[in-house]
């Protein structure tokens, strides 16, 4: 059975020809009235994403895809792009329309690099099939879709950081307000949407806002892919509708006895056993898709000391808080490993971890003390007062 | 570098220079282009990079010394990169690392002195499901153990002697 059932089930290019008879207004408000929000991490409404890059005036408008997918733990989006890479062209196609854009560009990281014969392939296919270029299917519509290689670097995953990689600069973040939705590439108004978030609004414009709403949670509508690593038995990725307990989630994937969860990648939140009956949703855990299951062998410190040797090496270096304070709690964490950290100095770390989260430029530095702050709140006893067997 | 070498080498950067357009937003397509074809960039090659697209060296050099998968230093013929990041951790790169450091005689971050294999670190490269997992140049390994270690090189070595022979690109690119 394929891992993502819904996608697999879909017309090819319905949804696109369904977008091709409405108006703009139209197919935004499809969109908007099914509440998908982004599927990347950050859950922005999608259609309100669309609704600014529409009604900004410029004389182009860029649709780009963010398949720059490096969040630990994350990799629905290599399958999707591998499985139903026509369903996420369509989305961008569609999406081209909604906003008035002639030009879109999938952002594929480097380290995906092996996909590339495949969607250059496909890309060439809806050439052919005219559902690139001009006239698409008989209209006016014009669009074109292009393939931008990432050269290593989690930070463009952030959307400013992406543009500013596309424009041929260090992937720094930019200050926001500007949003891209006015000022993105080359400061024309641009959508940055994930892979699953165009695969799912070109379902949404097939099958209709309904037919989405009918699952998932008020405030977090329709399914959403997970990935699932770690200690499981059967990892991959996962379609499930939002608002998934953890529990109901380990015992799908084979993940019973687990002595805390994940969710979210090294940017999201430790989950302990006992609130696994807490909700995979935007309302309550949000996440990008990303499950990492900790069986009872684990040791947290070693999964936060992973997580900050990672965050040390790719933040941009931009901001403070983000790259002295992620090196400070990497510090932090060694000194408990060697369980010489004083419960003073841990109070310390976490009280800099949310400065880091207020402080921070972008959703790096704003996020990456998650994981330290949750360990430390639920963790407390395994932590603290180590011998030095454990270094 | 020959003066020859030289004058191929900016040669071939005004072409790529005129086929993506000499502007800005070309830069990271023609570095990761120069990278694949010569496996290094050199002071000389930023400099022709900044004047076909009309910026100092230093925005060429400053771009470069931040992505992982450009940089300035020469690699070997076979890049390898292993993820370390927590799903590939928990399911044991670390003795991936080890095999491949006896195997080859070097340390992570390291060019074998024939040129030939080059190690680095990779942050989470999205096997998570089927870790360890490492990429040699742009082909994919997955369930890496230290025993598929020796596997993995010889074949690397073996498509390298074709390479050496057949002058072209057979594998691996």
């Amino acid at each position: 059975m394929s891992p993502l059932p819904t996608f697999s089930t879909m017309t090819p290019e319905a949804g696109l020809k369904k977008a091709l008879s409405m108006g703009r207004p139209d197919i935004i408000e499809e969109i908007r009235s099914s509440g998908l929000k982004g599927r990347g991490g950050a859950g922005f409404p999608t259609g309100m994403k669309w609704n600014f890059a529409a009604a900004a005036r410029a004389d182009e408008k860029f649709v780009i895809c963010n398949a720059d997918e490096g969040e630990p733990g994350t990799f629905k989006d290599r399958v999707i792009l591998q499985e139903h890479a026509d369903l996420v062209f369509e989305g961008m196609t569609l999406a081209g329309k909604a906003i008035g854009a002639k030009e879109g560009i999938l952002f594929l990281r480097g380290e995906y690099t092996y996909l590339r014969p495949h969607l250059d392939a496909v890309l060439a296919r809806r050439r052919e099939q005219r559902l690139l270029g001009r006239n698409i299917l008989g209209t006016d519509l014009e669009f074109e879709i292009r393939i931008f290689m990432g050269a290593g670097a989690y930070i463009c995953g952030e959307e400013t950081a992406l543009i500013e990689a596309l424009e041929g600069f260090r992937g720094e973040p930019r200050n926001r307000p500007p949003f891209p939705v006015n000022t993105g590439f080359l400061g024309r108004p641009s959508i940055v949407n994930n892979v699953e978030t165009l695969a799912s609004a070109a379902c949404i414009l097939q099958k209709g806002a309904a037919w989405w709403k009918a699952r998932g949670t008020e405030k977090s509508t329709g399914f959403k892919l997970f990935s699932v690593s770690g200690d499981c038995g059967k990892p991959g990725v996962y379609e499930f509708p939002m608002g998934i307990t953890v529990a109901q989630l380990l015992e799908e994937v084979g993940g019973e006895g687990a002595k805390a969860v994940q969710v979210g990648g090294a940017s999201g939140q430790c989950v302990p056993a006992s609130q696994f009956e807490r909700a995979i949703a935007f309302e309550d855990i949000p996440t990008g898709g990303s499950i990492i299951v900790l069986g009872p062998q684990r040791d947290m410190l070693d999964m936060l000391h992973n997580f900050m040797d990672f965050f040390v090496d790719e933040s941009c270096g931009q901001c403070t808080p983000c790259r002295i304070g992620n090196t400070k709690l990497l510090e932090g964490i060694e000194l408990l490993k060697a369980g010489r950290c004083s419960m003073a100095y841990l109070q310390e770390l976490c009280a800099l971890g949310e400065t880091m989260q207020i402080a921070s430029k972008c959703g790096l530095g704003q996020s990456s003390p998650s994981a330290f702050l949750s360990v430390v709140k639920h963790f407390r006893e395994e932590i603290m007062g180590r011998t030095p067997s454990h270094v | 570098m020959l003066m020859t070498e030289r004058e191929r080498l900016a040669g071939e950067i005004q072409a790529l220079a005129e086929k993506h357009g000499k502007s800005r937003t070309a830069l990271i397509p023609m570095v990761q282009e120069i990278k694949r074809r010569y496996r290094r960039l050199d002071g000389y090659a930023m400099q022709v990079i900044a004047d076909q697209l009309g910026i100092h060296p230093v925005e060429v050099y400053s771009v470069v010394s931040f992505y992982a998968f450009l940089g300035s230093q020469a690699q070997g013929k076979f890049i390898i990169r292993l993820c370390r990041t927590i799903s590939c951790d928990m399911q044991g790169k670390d003795r991936v690392k080890r095999q491949l450091e006896n195997d080859l005689g070097i340390s992570f971050g390291q060019t074998t002195p024939d040129g030939k294999f080059s190690l680095e670190w990779a942050n989470c490269m999205g096997m998570c499901d089927q870790g360890p997992a490492l990429l040699v140049n742009d082909k994919l390994f997955t369930r890496v153990t230290p025993e598929k270690v020796h596997e993995i090189l010889e074949e690397c070595r073996r498509s390298f002697g074709v390479h050496a022979t057949e002058q072209k690109e057979v594998h691996l690119v």
